[in-house]
């Protein structure tokens, strides 16, 4: 048992290694030459446009339930306006950001995973290498800038839209007051909550694609190398994420609110 | 001239190459024979960087590719075209970006350069005007074919074939044979192949390598090794197993 454990812990230890060295990869790319403007445009579209059905509808949902358990609870002690507060700082610095970072960890970092793994397995990336072409210029580094783009105007969208949700549950099934509901969501949200937020969802992005891809260029042989990779993908860059978030949370808050 | 000085491989505790040499000289048609699991697409791989060896030396016209790292490999891999075992065409492009990939990329032609070009190689495998269609709708032939354009598409200097008539029927195998020999008489590049087929291997050599046991056993011109009373050349040449010889 100690020795499996062991063997987990040397793996974790070699993925992060690798990790670090496909980011070094990846800005001695772009030092080295322009990312193809038509590459980036595809996986924009991608990565952006074609995640905003999940993303919305994750921010939507996340934002009416924070709104109707917040008010359960607060009206016991008669501060029912205060719930638009609580949702609104809420989403914007944590569950905003997260919630679309999981969302596009499975979405997009699972479809990078598969893809790039389908392309080791199938010789594409040996193809790209003896066509004098690198793979992380080609491959990974349009999808990391991408990501890194999409995932702040991602969260802007589930934040908006879950604070769009809250307000209409608040105000026209619970009996809040709008207008106190407003007046203290935009007294209690700070806009350095909303800096926290972007912030996160840029190291998010990077996380994701950064994970996905180097689990992609890595996979092993056959349809189980590939089923692997995107799994590991998923799961290391959702736990990277949830870890990584409450790091910045005390470092961000530090930072840019000090108490 | 590629020269090989005494590399070995291995995977895991698995030797696969257990000290090759060998020397090819600009020009030469040549043919890597041996059994399945061998270590012949491995040392393919070496000879283009797209496997370090773990001692020994791969030198390409005096340059040593050891202790390259990718980028600098992409300057020495400009003069290798190589063609896949499964044509590994990108399939999220057609036939005419996949041709115009490496022309694209180095960004020196013009669009309807490009498209002249890609013509010309679609023409010399014998597939004119397929530039539209996808790789998932070409057959196994079709996409050796493509695979072939786009190696030869910028007029590399040495060409690699990793089992280019594996999967093939005996009229396309015909065919693609016929299409390497002509690329190499008319290009005068240097051309390298593994396989297993000696139908395959008479057609398109002046020279056969086989490699035995992780090493070079013969080297010499094809009849010549083809017509090898050398028991271990004869039995695998003309498909004949033994007691003694390990399952592959």
């Amino acid at each position: 048992m100690p020795s499996a454990l062991l063997g987990r812990l040397r793996d974790v230890v070699v993925d992060v290694g690798d990790i670090v060295v496909l980011c070094r990869e990846i800005l001695g790319s772009l030092r080295h030459r322009r990312p193809s403007w038509a590459d980036f445009i595809a996986q924009m579209h991608f990565v952006g446009v074609k995640s905003q059905t999940v993303v919305l509808t994750t921010g939507a949902a996340t934002g009416m339930v924070l709104c109707a358990q917040t008010y359960f609870q607060f009206h016991k002690v008669k501060m029912d306006t205060a719930t638009g507060a609580v949702v609104s700082v809420g989403m914007c610095s944590e569950l905003g950001p997260v919630l679309a970072a999981l969302m596009l960890t499975a979405r997009v970092g699972a479809a990078m995973a598969a893809e790039l793994g389908t392309m080791k397995v199938t010789e594409q990336i040996d193809a790209l290498r003896t066509l004098a072409t690198h793979p992380v210029d080609y491959l990974v580094v349009p999808r990391v800038l991408a990501t890194i783009i999409a995932a702040p105007l991602l969260s802007i969208e589930a934040v908006f839209v879950g604070i769009l949700g809250s307000y209409q549950v608040g105000v026209r099934f619970l009996g809040i007051d709008g207008a106190y509901y407003l007046a203290n969501m935009r007294r209690y949200t700070d806009p350095t909550d909303v800096a926290i937020g972007l912030i996160k969802a840029v190291v998010f992005g990077a996380i994701i694609s950064t994970v996905s891809c180097h689990k992609g260029l890595t996979c092993r042989q056959g349809a189980e190398g590939v089923g692997r990779a995107t799994t590991e993908a998923v799961v290391m860059a959702s736990i990277s994420i949830l870890i990584v978030n409450f790091f910045l949370t005390l470092l961000l808050n530090r930072v840019l609110n000090p108490i | 001239m590629i020269d090989v000085r005494d590399v070995h491989k291995s995977f895991g505790t698995q030797p696969v190459l257990r000290g090759v040499n060998l020397r090819i000289e600009a020009g030469e048609a040549v043919v890597i024979i041996g059994r399945s699991g061998g270590g012949k697409s491995v040392l393919l791989k070496h000879l283009i960087g797209l496997v370090p060896p773990d001692s020994g030396e791969v030198r390409i016209d005096g340059c040593g590719l050891s202790g390259m790292d990718e980028r600098a490999l992409i300057g020495v891999r400009r003069r290798f075209g190589m063609l896949f075992q499964m044509a590994a065409l990108f399939d999220s492009l057609d036939v005419y970006d996949n041709v115009s990939f490496v022309l694209r990329r180095e960004g020196r032609h013009s669009e309807a350069e490009m498209r002249g070009m890609v013509a010309d190689a679609l023409a010399r495998v014998e597939l004119p005007g397929i530039e539209h269609k996808r790789p998932a709708e070409l057959s196994g032939g079709m996409r050796k074919r493509v695979g072939l354009a786009r190696a030869i598409v910028y007029r590399p200097s040495i060409l690699l074939y990793d089992e280019p008539t594996t999967g093939l029927d005996p009229i396309a195998s015909d065919r693609i044979d016929r299409l390497i020999r002509k690329v190499w008489e008319e290009l005068g590049v240097t051309s390298i192949a593994v396989t297993h087929d000696m139908r395959s291997a008479r057609r398109i050599s002046n020279r056969i390598v086989m490699l035995h046991e992780g090493r070079v056993y013969a080297d010499g011109p094809t009849e010549r090794i083809l017509s090898s009373g050398d028991p271990t050349v004869y039995n695998f040449v003309n498909g004949i197993a033994t007691e003694t010889a390990d399952n592959p």
